[in-house]
Formats: C-alpha cells, sequence, structure tokens
C-alpha cells in the first residue's frame, strides 16, 4: 500500500533533526494561524499563488530563495562546526551519514533553490519592464514555472522529516549513486526534486527567451536592449541547450535505479565516465546561467549611479554572446583527473581560459564605466565594488584550476571548495543582493533601508574572506572535500578560523532581515512616489513604483540606448508625462488555477515515486494530465482592462506626483 | 587624517595576513619530494603569477577610481556621455589575451609533460617499478605483480625508482593522491587508469582519495613509505613472511567488504594478475562485491579479454 515507506521513515532518534521539525512545525503553524487570523487567503490565492503577474512571480521566486538561503545556510554551519570540531581523529558531532547528507543538500539547494530562484526572480521582476512589455510571452507557463519548482523545493525539505537526503555530492556521481551503492530514498528525493523543478526551469528558459525575441516594444532592437536583458536573453539561451541535458542524464539514472538498468554501473557495460561527462555539459552553463544575469545587474548598477553611459556597451554584449557559446566547450575541466589524453585535456585547459579574456574585458568596462563618473556609493554599489575584486580573484584561481597539470594536485581539494565560492558569492550572491536593493522600489514602491544594506554587505564581504581564505591555505596542506573529519590536527586552526568566518557571514544574512524589517516600518518615509528612486536609465524605472499589474498605461517608443535617461535629460531632468492622453482597454491574462494544482500534484507525484507507491503515483500523474486538459481547454483566459481602470490608476499615480512636487 | 586611517587598516591587514601566506610556504604542495610534485608547483607559481599582472592591476583601479570618482569628489572630471574608446577597447583586449596566450602554450606544455600516463623522464638508470591500486570501500589494496605480494593501506618503494601505479576501483569512483609527490588520478571500475610518480627523498607521505566515494572517505588513508632500496627489499621479504594470502575471487571478496580505517594487511603469495582479474570482473558479470551480488553470467560481455583501457576516446 505505502511501497517503501513505514514509520520508520521518521528519524525520531535524530534529536538535530527532530528539533528541527518542531521549529518549523511551530513556525508554519504561526504563519497558517495568521494568514487565518486575518483571514488572508482568499488574498493569497487570488493575488498571489494563482497570479501570472510576472513581477509577483518574481517577488515570490525571490522569497522562496531567501528562506531556502536560511536552510542551505544552516547547513553550512553545521558543516563548519563539525570540521571545527572534528579534527586528529576526534569525531566531531554529525557522523559520515548525516554529514554526507549535509553537504549534499547544502549543494543542492544553494545552487537550484536559492541561485536559481534568485536569477529567475529577478529575471521575472525586470526583464518585461526593461523592454517595455506587459507581461511575458507565456503567462500561464510562468505560473507553472513557478510552481514546478516550488514542487522540488517541497521534496527537498521532506526529505529531511521523512527518510533521508541523497549522500552523494550535490552531483550525485554514478555509481555512488546508483541503487548498489545507495540503496535508500536519498538519491530518489535529488532525482525527482531536480526533475521536477528542472523541467519549470526549462519553461522558464523558453518562456523568457521568446519574450526578449518577440515582445520587445517599439525601437527596442536588440542593441538597444538594457545590458541585464542581454544577459537574461543568453542566460535564458543556455537554459534551453543545458537544461534537457540534466532531464536526459537523470532519467537515465533513474532508469538504472528504478528499473535495474546499466547506463552508469560498473558492470554489465555501464559507463560512469558517461555520468560525468554529462551531468557536467549541463553543469558548467548552469554556472554560467546563474553568473551571467548577476553580471547585468552590475552593468545597470554601475551605470545607473556612476551617471554615466555604460562603458563599451557593444564589447559588453559581444564578450556576453562569447562566453555563452564559450561555455558549452570547457565541462571536461572537472574532470582532468579522469585520464584523458593529454590534448585533450589541453584543449579544455586552454579553451577554459579563453573564457577569461571576455570576462576580463568586462570587468575594464565596469571599471571605465566609473571612470570620469560620480558615484554614489549606494549599497548596490558597494556590492559591485566588492564584487569586482572579490570575482577577480576567484577568477584568477579559476584559471589555476584550468591548467591540467595544476589541476592534477588541487582538484577535489579545499582549493575547489574556496574557488568556486569565491565566484559564486562574489559573483551570484552579491549580485542579487545589489539587485534585490536596486528593484526593490519597483517591486515594493519603497526603498530598502541603506544602513542597514552596507551592514549586509560589510559582513558578507569579510565573513567571506575569513571563511574562504583558510580553504585555500588548507587546499596546500593536501585538506580535501567532503571530509566529515580529518586526521591532521594542525588543520584545526584555520578550520576555526573559517567557522568565525561563516558566523560573520550570518551576520549579514541577519542585516538583510533586519534591513526588511527597518524597511518596512519606514516605508512612509521611504515611499518611492515618482517612480524612479535612482535617477535610473531604463525603462523600467518610468513606470511608476510598484508597477501596475499593466506595466505601461502606454507602451513606450525607444530611441537610444538608456532611452529613459536621454528622454530625461532632452527634458531638463524632468519626466514629460502625459497629462491629456486617450487611455486604451489592455488585453491582459487571467489568473490560473491550473499552476499551482499540478505543482501540488507534481509533490505528490514524486513523492510517490520516491517511496515506490505506485499507485499514488498514478494518482498524481492522472491528475497533472487532467489539470493540464482542463487548462488547455479553457477559453476563458484573457480579459481587457477597461480604459476607465486604468485612467483612474493612472490618475491616483499622477495625483501623487503632484502632492509630492 | 582620513588616508591615514587607511594606511592603518591596509597594515593591519597586511600584519593578519602574512602568517596566513607564510603557513602556506612550507605545505605540502610547496614542499613537494618528487620530480612530479616540483614541476607542479612551480606550474602553480608560474600561472599564479602571470595572473596577478592582472588581477593587481584591477583591484587598484578599483579601489582608485571609486575613490577618484566619488560624487563628493568636485576636483574629478564627469564625462556622463564618455562611453567609447578605441585605444581603451583594444588595450583592454589585448592585455587578457596576451597574458593568456602565454599560459595557453604553457598549459598545452605542462599538460603534455605532466601528463599522468606519460613514463617519467628520469636521468637514473633505475627499471621503473609497477604497482596495482584498488580503491576499495574504504581502503586501498596495492599490488605488487613483480614481487607477487599485496597490501592493504601501506604503499612501499624505493626513492629515486620511478613508480608506474595502475589504478582501479573495486567500487565507486575514487581518486588516488600522495600529495607530496603530486599528480592524482581517478581510479574506476573495470578501468585501467595509470599515474607515473618518482620520490626523491625518503620518508613517510600519506596518501588518500580525493574523491568523495561514501561513509568511510575521510578515512580512506594510507601511507606511503619511501625508503632505500635495501629497506625496500627487506620490507618485501617481510610481507612475503605474512601468513595471509589474498585469492580472487574468494579472499578478494571478503577483503572487499565495506570498512572503514582498515588496519594494514599484508599478503605473501598473490598472482600476478589479480590486478587485471579485478579489472575483468566488471566485464564478464562475475563480479560480485561486498554490495549485494549481481546476476552472474551476461554473456555480451563475457568475452572481451582486454580490459576497457582509460583512454582519451573513452573520456570525450
Ligand atoms: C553562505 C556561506 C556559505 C558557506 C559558509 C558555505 C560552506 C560550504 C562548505 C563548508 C561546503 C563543504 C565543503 C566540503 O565539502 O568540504 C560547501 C559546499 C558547497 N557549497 Fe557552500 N557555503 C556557503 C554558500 C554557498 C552558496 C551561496 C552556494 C551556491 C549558490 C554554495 C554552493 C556549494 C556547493 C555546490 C557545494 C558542494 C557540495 C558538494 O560537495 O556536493 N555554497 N559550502
Ligand atoms: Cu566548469
Amino acid at each position: 500500500m505505502f511501497g517503501k515507506l513505514s514509520l520508520e521513515a521518521i528519524p525520531y532518534h535524530e534529536p538535530i533533526i527532530m528539533s528541527t521539525v518542531v521549529v518549523i512545525v511551530i513556525a508554519a503553524a504561526i504563519l497558517l494561524g495568521g494568514i487565518t487570523y486575518y483571514r488572508k487567503w482568499t488574498y493569497l490565492w487570488s493575488e498571489w499563488i494563482t497570479s501570472i503577474d510576472h513581477k509577483k512571480l518574481g517577488i515570490m521566486y525571490f522569497l522562496v530563495a531567501l528562506v531556502m538561503l536560511i536552510r542551505g545556510f544552516a547547513d553550512a554551519i553545521m558543516m563548519r562546526t563539525q570540521q571545527a570540531m572534528a579534527a586528529g581523529g576526534a569525531e566531531g558531532y554529525l557522523p559520515p551519514e548525516h554529514y554526507d547528507q549535509i553537504f549534499t543538500a547544502h549543494g543542492v539547494i544553494m545552487i537550484f533553490f536559492v541561485a536559481m530562484p534568485m536569477v529567475i526572480g529577478l529575471m521575472n521582476l525586470v526583464v518585461p519592464l526593461q523592454i517595455g512589455a506587459r507581461d511575458v510571452a507565456f503567462p500561464f507557463m510562468n505560473n507553472l514555472s513557478f510552481w514546478l519548482f516550488a514542487a522540488g523545493v517541497v521534496l527537498v525539505n521532506v526529505s529531511l522529516f521523512v527518510g533521508e537526503f541523497a549522500k552523494t555530492g550535490w552531483l550525485a556521481y554514478a555509481p555512488l549513486s546508483g541503487i548498489e551503492y545507495s540503496p535508500g530514498v536519498g538519491v530518489d528525493y535529488w532525482i525527482w526534486a531536480l526533475q521536477i523543478s528542472g523541467i519549470g526551469t526549462t519553461l522558464t528558459g523558453i518562456n523568457f527567451f521568446v519574450t526578449i525575441l518577440k515582445m520587445r516594444t517599439k525601437g527596442m532592437t536588440l542593441f538597444r536592449m538594457p545590458i541585464f536583458t542581454w544577459t537574461s536573453l543568453c542566460t535564458n539561451a543556455l537554459i534551453i541547450a543545458s537544461f534537457p541535458i540534466l532531464t536526459a542524464t537523470i532519467a537515465l539514472l533513474t532508469l538504472d535505479r528504478y528499473l535495474g538498468m546499466h547506463f552508469f554501473t560498473n558492470d554489465f557495460g555501464g559507463n560512469q565516465m558517461m555520468y560525468v561527462n554529462l551531468i557536467w555539459a549541463w553543469g558548467h552553463p548552469e554556472v554560467y546561467i546563474l553568473i551571467l544575469p548577476a553580471f547585468g545587474v552590475f552593468s545597470e548598477v554601475i551605470s545607473t549611479f556612476s551617471r554615466k553611459r555604460l562603458f563599451g556597451y557593444g564589447t559588453m554584449v559581444w564578450a556576453t554572446v562569447a562566453i555563452t557559446f564559450l561555455s558549452f566547450v570547457v565541462w571536461l575541466h572537472h574532470f582532468f583527473t579522469m585520464g584523458a589524453g593529454a590534448d585533450v585535456n589541453a584543449f579544455f585547459g586552454i579553451a577554459t581560459m579563453i573564457i577569461a579574456i571576455p570576462t576580463g574585458v568586462k570587468i575594464f568596462n565596469w571599471l571605465f564605466t566609473m571612470y570620469r563618473g560620480r558615484i554614489e556609493f549606494t549599497a548596490p554599489v558597494l556590492w559591485t565594488l566588492g564584487f569586482i575584486i572579490t570575482f577577480t580573484l576567484g577568477g584568477m584561481t579559476g584559471v589555476m584550476l584550468a591548467v591540467p597539470g595544476a589541476n592534477f594536485v588541487l582538484h577535489n581539494s579545499l582549493f575547489v571548495i574556496a574557488h568556486f565560492h569565491n565566484v559564486i558569492i562574489g559573483g551570484v550572491v552579491f549580485g542579487m543582493m545589489a539587485g534585490l536593493v536596486y528593484w526593490f522600489p519597483k517591486a515594493f514602491g519603497f526603498t530598502l533601508d541603506e544602513k542597514w544594506g552596507k551592514r549586509a554587505f560589510w559582513c558578507w564581504l569579510i565573513g567571506f574572506f575569513v571563511a574562504f581564505t583558510p580553504l585555500y591555505i588548507l587546499s596546500f596542506d593536501g585538506a580535501m572535500r567532503r571530509m566529515q573529519s580529518y586526521a591532521n590536527a594542525e588543520w584545526q586552526p584555520m578550520m576555526l578560523v573559517a567557522w568565525v568566518g561563516a558566523f560573520i557571514i550570518m551576520l549579514g544574512i541577519i542585516s538583510t532581515v533586519v534591513q526588511f524589517i527597518v524597511s518596512i516600518r519606514d516605508r512612509k518615509k521611504n515611499a518611492d512616489v515618482t517612480g524612479d528612486p535612482w535617477d535610473a536609465r531604463t525603462l523600467e524605472w518610468s513606470t511608476s513604483s510598484p508597477a501596475p499589474f499593466y506595466n505601461f498605461a502606454h507602451l513606450p517608443e525607444v530611441e537610444a540606448i538608456d532611452d529613459y535617461w536621454e528622454t530625461k535629460r532632452n527634458n531638463g531632468g524632468k519626466v514629460l508625462r502625459p497629462t491629456q492622453v486617450e487611455y486604451q482597454d489592455i488585453h491582459m491574462p487571467r489568473n490560473t488555477v491550473a499552476g499551482p494544482v499540478i505543482g501540488a500534484l507534481s509533490i505528490v507525484f514524486g513523492f510517490a515515486l520516491v517511496w515506490h507507491i505506485w499507485w499514488l503515483a498514478a494518482v498524481g500523474a492522472v491528475g497533472i494530465f487532467v489539470a493540464f486538459m482542463m487548462r488547455v481547454f479553457n477559453d476563458d483566459i484573457d480579459y481587457h482592462v477597461p480604459a476607465a481602470e486604468v485612467e483612474r490608476i493612472e490618475r491616483e499615480h499622477q495625483q501623487r506626483l503632484e502632492m509630492q512636487a | 587624517m582620513r588616508k591615514n586611517r587607511w594606511l592603518r587598516v591596509f597594515s593591519l591587514l597586511l600584519i593578519v595576513a602574512l602568517p596566513l601566506l607564510l603557513a602556506g610556504c612550507d605545505s605540502i604542495l610547496m614542499d613537494p619530494k618528487g620530480q612530479v610534485g616540483a614541476e607542479e608547483k612551480r606550474l602553480i607559481l608560474t600561472a599564479f603569477g602571470l595572473m596577478l599582472i592582472v588581477v593587481i592591476p584591477v583591484i587598484v583601479m578599483t579601489i582608485m577610481f571609486a575613490w577618484r570618482y566619488r560624487s563628493g569628489n568636485s576636483e574629478a572630471g564627469y564625462s556622463p556621455d564618455w562611453a567609447h574608446s578605441h585605444v581603451i577597447e583594444v588595450i583592454v583586449w589585448f592585455i587578457p589575451c596576451v597574458i593568456i596566450v602565454f599560459l595557453a602554450i604553457l598549459t598545452w606544455h605542462t599538460s603534455h609533460s605532466l601528463d599522468p600516463h606519460k613514463p617519467l623522464d628520469v636521468d637514473s638508470d633505475a627499471e621503473v617499478m609497477e604497482i596495482g591500486v584498488v580503491s576499495l570501500d574504504w581502503k586501498w589494496l596495492f599490488i605488487y605483480p613483480e614481487q607477487g605480494i599485496a597490501t592493504v593501506n601501506e604503499v612501499v618503494f624505493p626513492a629515486d625508482v620511478p613508480v608506474h601505479f595502475r589504478v582501479t576501483s573495486g567500487s565507486v569512483m575514487n581518486s588516488f593522491m600522495i600529495p607530496r609527490l603530486g599528480s592524482q588520478i581517478y581510479a574506476m571500475a573495470g578501468m585501467d587508469n595509470d599515474v607515473h610518480l618518482i620520490a626523491d627523498e625518503q620518508g613517510t607521505y600519506w596518501g588518500r582519495s580525493t574523491n568523495y566515494s561514501g561513509a568511510g572517505f575521510s578515512e580512506m588513508i594510507f601511507e606511503a613509505q619511501v625508503t632505500s632500496q635495501q629497506g625496500f627489499d627487506a620490507w618485501v621479504e617481510e610481507v612475503r613472511n605474512s601468513p595471509d594470502t589474498l585469492a580472487f575471487p574468494n579472499g578478494y571478496q571478503a577483503l572487499a567488504e565495506p570498512s572503514i580505517d582498515h588496519p594494514v594487511e599484508y599478503f605473501s603469495n598473490v598472482s600476478p594478475d589479480l590486478y587485471d582479474q579485478i579489472i575483468q570482473s566488471f566485464h564478464d558479470g562475475s563480479e560480485m562485491s561486498g554490495h549485494g551480488s549481481h546476476a552472474s553470467g551476461h554473456g555480451e560481455h563475457g568475452g572481451e579479454k582486454q580490459a576497457m583501457p582509460m583512454s582519451a576516446e573513452a573520456a570525450e
């Protein structure tokens, strides 16, 4: 009846897990109770859960990402604490059984459920506004993508309380992840969480690729697009090209595990090298999927706050495109030590280094954007400056890893851990934090507190270096990654330093939470009435904050790069707002029930497959199909916002502007 | 006033950072005990130095530009529309290109000279010694085909003798590495991988799996003892006197059962084919490891005599 599931799957005897459960249950009870008490369920349902508004979906992505950041960070603190203790034969407080799940969960969560949703969330919020569109190309699909992603999040978190998570490392290398060496359900949770959310990501890629290509407003030629839109375009191209590889690879692993096939097993002709190649053929593009939009954010931030055009727009675009293509021919640098021949290693090593060229050019372009500018040191600028320095260092260690001869001793050591946190924290996290502060007013209508924003930055920056420099040093003494304990007691002092660093980062995360609280408290004072709090350059700032659900009452027309800035300047710093204009009906998509329903059924489906509850899986699959079909045959999917309604909303905004003036 | 404070902060940082940097200097990778490791150390330092040529200016420029063009500084110029300069664009493409060209040449060269499959160029005319290495859950089996002996979690060889380690796995993927000596190489079941290493100084160095392989991974450590030729011969004698032997498949399978922190073991009188038999077992379907047995007798793959060689084609 319940497949492999029984009450034993619940880890009663693990005090750490059980106390986490208790905390989460209490928090959830408070949250749900609060929603019920304040009668917010209908509001939530109609304004958020079923919403197809890209801005709201963007906010939800980002919110989930921040919550999961806390989960992923809790894992990081646990690992750092374990390694601070488990020196010279000491076992620490986490047995391998537990520790191995934690680093796997940490990696999976941070990449798939923190970094990805931050990037996708920001794209959702910003891209349609930047190109002067009213929504994305496929609004229902956008909602569906979010709920498939959310289903993945739920499955990963359920694994904490029911069963276990994978003990394989975040990429689940075969044959370790095969049924022979990982007979438990951990890898199955990994499979279904990634498979379901991965499909959501692929749909997002298609959606935004089409949106950017087909829905740009009049005059917005490709070479007038803001750089963030450009980097998003490239990221979505990468998603479309690479996520199917992930889906197929996981599907093959699934066949191995569920049907006893031998794609990646040790024997019967299985080929584990194929798994490693396939997973990295997706994995390397994946890191560029994450970093390119961050590059986009920095480009917007640096030119806005330098009050100056971005230096070398054309080079910036071509550098991005070059990186996009090159990112597909470097995957082997993740396993030079597999033993491919010297020619192959050299090819992939050199291809990797070549990526450093366009990346270096981008860095110089940001520097020359600051040159002869008037830089205001706002929080987003601090994140950008911190990024340039941190990322440059991380890029350097990356190139060192790309030299096969050096890689032969650095591979699999803490050097790799330090390197990729160097670029992921210094690049992706800093970028997303900058983007968060920068575009927050566009989403909510008030700016975030600067003081706490800067505190967050300094804690992250200092914390990062304190936490990860020791790892570079330890790696030169032969310290490897994924070690639950280590014999060499001399490593302990450095591990303790790293532990302190993690706590400094924690202060940074706390600062961000405080920043939210303080900013919400002061939201009246920090209200963004004009819709353009930074005196910025691109279209999203030409509409009110928060942007109305239809984004633009009149679709803007564009004549130049940074058209909005030019318009303002031509009018002596003022925005010409049409006063006597005809408003027109606006055609908008309707909310959807199918998205959240399919998401919920996907959870059922995935959970049932993890536990081999076949009938329930069938119920889930049929349910998904039926929900989808009902959506397909539903013709009532759009409506017109009457001109009068548009006028009313725009008038209100107009009045607020006048009041302020 | 303000400048002074920054200087103080900077020197403080330097004081904090120095011991960290020094700590790196007598580390394992910076104090290698063999030719391969020494070459890799040089390579790391060269690549590092080359990149500092851009990295340091970038960091300095970041701080300088940000400071000079801060909005409060009325002395600095302001050109809001200046967004293009052929000269600068040529330079910013040119400099990274030049450095990468140097690095690429270095990479091409060292990828070949340090190719783990390539026998070492050594001055001495010592004959290459062959040792088979098998990663098991979670221990290392070393097979000496010439001497007809095998050991667990201890490998001994003379200094200044090039050693050809043939590396495979009886379980999941691991990676074989003795950090003091240099290069690592993956150990994969059914595949015959190899790495050539040499030690130029006697001593005891540790080695381990660097590739995560499950619960006992952290303790998957072995001792590599580099001795004199006499010391090595004496040690071989000692192993030959061990009462234990290791036969395939039975004894081997018992050994392959998962165990953590496995004690050192000596096996006298081991078949010189043991290493190949272990590889072969993954191709003819007769492998029955400790992880639960497979159905045996898989016709299709039974015929292959040759173990699948590890090659560039396979990894592509
Ligand atoms: C916030 C501070 C963070 C700390 C203190 C931290 C710490 C750690 C530690 C201790 C490990 C394990 C190292 C080992 O295996 O020995 C690790 C692994 C990893 N981290 Fe982080 N991390 C942080 C943030 C991030 C972020 C933001 C990301 C990605 C967006 C990330 C991605 C990963 C990945 C992919 C792994 C590899 C997991 C594996 O080995 O399978 N981490 N991190
Ligand atoms: Cu890569």
